[in-house]
Order: structure tokens, then sequence, then C-alpha cells
């Protein structure tokens, strides 16, 4: 990297950007200090280098033909399309985008929303992460697999990786068609359709060991109308309350439970009795067993057996 | 994506420019704040513009760079008076990050988020691939009437009075904080404050505040003190607390993705086990009672005597309630 080609690229950016009329590569030649002038071929080279990391950047380099033989090219910049538009932002509005940048702290889009952000203020607009010091939030995405899958989603494009379905197993090679990626307590996973399975499938980011890879061609995936990404990653969310149990509580034990009641009774001696959502019986059973003593489910029996069993089967 | 160095340079030249143009005279050191470079950076990347301009380039045709002093001053720079628009990632990290906060009730910015969204999405609709944005989703877990009640309390610097319930001792107890920030880790909300009653920074989750109540009072943080550092994560158990040697069979393997340990060993048929340090053993009583098989406790004995007698004692309660 040097200097004169940054250079080279700002003063081309800023010949196409101002040009009325597409202009002729022997135009850029001639007029845009630093191409090679000794060499056809070299000069060819750089400026097919330059056009690609001008567009990289996003910058709109677009080629439009010269006659109406389409046989001479010219290139131009339309300032329409390069430049950020007008984001009619009040000082508060602009304050919470600056708030949101925040939440990408590293990797993943950490680099995009700074970059975005240093756009919106070079605009004007007063987005600035550190003003809005009183609340910070942060969401990590450590995991390697998160770029090239994020890049898969966006791309719609098959992907394949190494997979341990459960801790304990050697990974296992899957192919999915990536629907998105949902952010959940702290993990991350990509949710899709699973080539192997025939069946819509969640991975957990850090249980991806080794690269992914891209598979065929982009623009393949589709996502079904309607898909819940979020509602996949969470299915304890959707674990409706069929019916209601009752719970005794040691006294002041059991916060957790007393909040979620329905209702609660005090008893003699400080216990109490509290009306609990009962839903799956299994996980109902799950949390109440981590109370001890201080916890009993009264009622209904399911649950009530469910809590015993689990209490016979820790060790001794 | 990596951007090469080339890339990164040019583009925070496409974005410095405009910037400059915006705040003339601004002293050195704080426009390199702003784009997190070192002034000598900074004065580089205005070095390098020194060549650069309109076709011709004669002196009023290149871009301008003046310093008075420690302050520049850049002129003739109309072509890129604008910064260049966003690029589709760039559109998505803003949306994905301003979509998962506007979901928050509590949040006092929502509105302002609410609008902002709509007007980064209506002037970006040429950039925000729309489908990419909806496929990214962050959710946070919702605080809402208690993150209000905070967050107002920071931002008027007053005083909170919170019941705040230990989970690891399962007690509620009473205390007033003087609030310093409030984080969002990992779709977790927390309030890092002077906890007047240990005279020591704390942080607590916002699900386990039973009820905030701001004070009359002035908020007042001791001078010395500062927010702790985020780079390592929230908790990091100390070396001098006592170390929990567990066995996980590979239904239990989990926990080793969940909790901060020393070290893990691979054992034959999926399991682990794990040795971690704990400061306060109520939460690791009830994660082992939960666990029931999947777990069992190497060492410190007391704790597997405990966890033992918690599930003895309880099985007492249900015969009893047999009885009945």
């Amino acid at each position: 990297m040097s200097a004169r080609k940054l250079e080279r690229l700002v003063n081309l950016l800023l010949m196409l950007l101002s040009a009325r009329r597409p202009v002729t590569v022997e135009q850029i030649r001639d007029v845009v200090p630093g191409y090679d002038h000794g060499d056809y071929e070299s000069f060819r080279r750089q400026f097919e280098r330059d056009k690609e990391e001008l567009r990289d950047l996003g910058v709109p380099l677009e080629t439009e033909p010269l006659d109406g033989w389409g046989d001479e090219v010219g290139y131009r910049i339309p300032r329409s399309s390069y430049e950020l538009p007008a984001i009619p932002l009040e000082p508060d509005e602009a304050a919470a985008v600056g708030l949101a940048a925040r939440l990408w702290q590293s990797a993943g889009l950490a680099d995009a929303s700074r970059s975005a952000l240093l756009k919106l203020r070079a605009a004007g607009i007063e987005a600035d992460p550190v003003a809005s010091a009183a609340v910070e939030p942060r969401v990590a995405a450590r995991e390697e697999s998160f770029e090239p899958l994020l890049a898969a989603v966006r791309a719609a494009q098959a992907v394949s990786f190494a997979y341990r379905p459960s801790y304990a197993d050697q990974p296992v090679v899957r192919t999915i068609e990536p629907w998105g990626l949902v952010h959940r307590h702290g993990k991350w996973y990509v949710v899709g359709h699973d080539r192997d399975r025939s069946a819509p499938r969640v991975f957990r980011l850090s249980r991806i060991a080794g690269a992914v890879s891209p598979v065929g061609a982009p623009g393949v995936v589709e996502v079904p109308e309607g898909a819940n990404l979020r509602g996949m990653v969470a299915p304890f969310d959707d674990d409706p309350a069929t019916g209601t149990a009752y719970v005794r509580l040691a006294p002041g034990a059991a916060w957790d439970v007393r909040r979620a009641a329905l209702s609660v009774t005090e008893l003699d001696g400080g216990w109490a009795r509290a009306e609990v959502p009962l839903g799956d019986v299994d996980r109902f059973a799950e949390w109440m067993v981590g109370f001890g003593p201080d916890v009993v489910v009264e009622s209904p029996a399911p649950a009530r057996d469910a809590v015993v069993a689990r209490l016979r089967a820790v060790p001794a | 994506m990596t951007a090469t160095r080339t890339q990164s340079r040019l583009a925070r030249m496409l974005s410095l420019v405009p910037y400059l143009q915006q705040h003339p005279g601004i002293p050195v050191a704080e426009a390199a704040e702003v784009f997190g470079v070192t002034e000598r950076q900074l004065r580089d990347d205005l070095d390098l513009l020194f060549f650069c301009g309109l076709p011709g380039y004669t002196p009023g045709d290149l871009i301008e760079v003046s310093y008075e002093g420690d302050r520049i001053t850049v002129t003739n720079a109309d072509t890129i008076a604008r910064p260049l628009t966003l690029t589709p990632e760039e559109g998505l990290a803003l949306v994905v990050a301003a979509r998962a906060l506007a979901a928050e009730p509590g949040l006092v910015e929502r509105d302002a988020l609410d609008r902002a969204l709509a007007k980064l999405e209506s002037a970006l609709a040429s950039v925000v691939e729309p489908a990419a944005a909806t496929r990214v989703e962050v959710s946070l877990d919702e605080a809402g009437e208690t993150l209000a009640t905070v967050e107002r309390a920071v931002e008027a610097g007053r005083r909170l009075h919170l019941s705040y319930h230990n989970p690891s001792r399962d007690e509620v107890s009473e205390r007033d904080v003087d609030p310093m920030r409030i984080l969002n880790m990992d779709g977790r909300w927390y309030l890092e404050g002077w906890c007047r009653r240990v005279e020591d920074v704390r942080l607590f989750r916002l699900d386990r505040v039973v009820s905030a109540v701001a004070l009359p009072d002035a908020a007042a943080v001791p001078a010395s003190v500062e927010p702790r550092s985020l780079a390592e994560g929230l908790y990091r158990p100390a070396p001098s607390d006592p170390l929990v040697t567990l066995l996980l069979d590979r239904e239990a393997r989990w926990v080793a993705d969940y909790y901060p340990y020393e070290t893990v060993e691979e054992l034959p048929g999926g399991g682990v086990r794990l040795d971690l340090r704990v400061h306060d053993d109520g939460w690791l009583r009830r994660l082992l009672l939960r666990l029931g098989p999947h777990a069992s406790v190497v060492a410190p004995a007391s704790l597997a005597a405990a966890v033992a007698s918690a599930a003895r004692e309880a099985l007492a309660a249900y015969a009893e309630l047999g009885e009945d």
C-alpha cells in the first residue's frame, strides 16, 4: 500500500464524480496522476485493480456505452447514487442511532457499525456514540463462523460446516440453506433448512467446528413466507401454560416462583401457597426441584410426581 | 469481506473530508478521537489530500487543508462534501441494532429509536437489503418498567432504592445505590452502581430487581470510582474463591458452556470433569439439584453433602404431604 496509490484513487474518484459525461479509459490515463504511461498493459492492470478497490468500498462506479454500438465504454460515478441521502434525523433520533450503534462491540458487525456512524456524522448527523453514556448495550459475535454465515445469509447461499450436535459427539458435516442469524441470551444461532434432514433446523454457532464453506451458487436460498426465526430458536417461549399448579413456599424463599405466581396465599409459620402457571411438566419439575425443601409441589399429581422422581435421582 | 488497508484508509478519508468541512477549525485531537486514529495518522491522511483535487490540479483545483495551530480546516472539496452512502452491511448493522433496542418497552430512547428507524429505512431503502435486515435478529431480555425507572435516575443523577433478589442466597435485600450506568451484555440488562450498603461498585441484574424507587437525594459516586472494564465479561471469579470439582455426564456438559471454569477435562463416554471457582455456592446447589443424576460433586465433600441433604429433606416433605 502506498500513499501514491491512495492519491491516485482519490483523484480518480474526484474525476469520475465531477465529470459531466462518462470518461474514457484514455482520458483517465491522461488526466489522473500516477498511472503508468509507459506500458499500456500495466496501466490497464492498475486501472482494473483501482476500479475493484472503489467498488468494494461501495462506490457506484458505472460503465456506459459511449456510442450506439457499444464499442467504446466510458466510466462515471453518479453523484446521486454515491452520496449518502439526506436523513432528516432530529437530535434525539440521531442520539438514539448513536446508542444503537454501540450494540456491536467485537467482530461481527462492529466495523460496519463504526464506519456507518462515521458516515452519518460526516453528513452532520450528531450520532455521537459516547454522548449517550447512560446506556451501554453490547452484543458480542466472537464465533469465527459468524462472518461467513452472515455473508451466506446475505448472499442467499447454502453452506456446509462440521457441527457437534451435542457436546459429546464427533463433528458431523451438515449442509444447510441459511435463513438467518438469531442472538439470544448471549448465544448466536443460525436457522435454516437442513438439506441432510430435509427439515428446518437450528444450529448453535459455538458448536460449529472449523470452517464454513459456501455450497453452490448464491441467490438460491428461499426463506419460507412467515418463517419465525426467533420462535425457532426459542421454543421454550412457546411453552404456553395449560393449567396451574399449587406449590408451598418456605418463608422468604423462592422469589422467582413468587414473581411468576398468579396468586400467593399466606399460610401458618411464614409459609405461603402460590398458584403458578404450568406448561410442560418436566420443565416445571426441573425448575421446582432446584429449590430443594423450600418448595413443595402440592398439585397436580403429575407435576408432584415428576419432582419426587427427580429428587430420588439426586446422588446421595 | 475483509477490507484491505488501502480500502479502510480510503473509506476513512471519504468520511473525514466531509466531517472536517462540517466542523471547520476542529482541533486535530478531537477529530482523531472521533475517527478512532492517532493524531499522527490523521495528519498523514490530511497530508495525502494535499495532492488531491480536480483535473487540472492547479492550486485552485486542489483540496485545501490549512492548520491554525492545532486546528484544521478543509476547503475546496465540494465534490466530496457529502460522505459515501452506506454499504448494505453498514445499513444492516445500524438497522438490526436499532430494532433490537426499539423492542425494549422500558428504554427511554425507544420512541426516538422508532422514529429514527423509520427514517433510516426510508432514506436507505436502496442500500439496506430489506430481507437481510430481518434475517439477523438480536433479542434482548425485556426489562420494562424497572429499566425506565433506573434509566431516568441515571439521567437525572438521582439515588435509587432497590429491593434486590440475590438468587444465590434466595433472599431479597434492601439497598441504596448511586447509579453509574446501564449495561446490556449479551441480551441481559444490568445496572452498575455504587452500593452504599457494601460501599463498593456492584452490578445488579434488572430482572432481579423486585422494586426500584428514585430517591430525592442526588447520587454521590465517590470520585475515585471507575466503571469496570467489560472486556473480559461481567463476572470473573476471584483466584481466592474456593475450587469446586464436578463430574458432568454428556447430558450435563452444557454447563461448561454457560459458566466460567478453570479447567475442563474430557472423559470417556462424552462427559467432562470441570474445575470452577465459586464464591457463593447457593446457585450451584440449585443447579446440581436440577442436574440430578447427570452431575456429581468430587470436591468439596461439604457441597456434595449439602445437595444430598437438600434432596432428602425435600423428599421427607413430600412424604409428609402424602400422609395429609
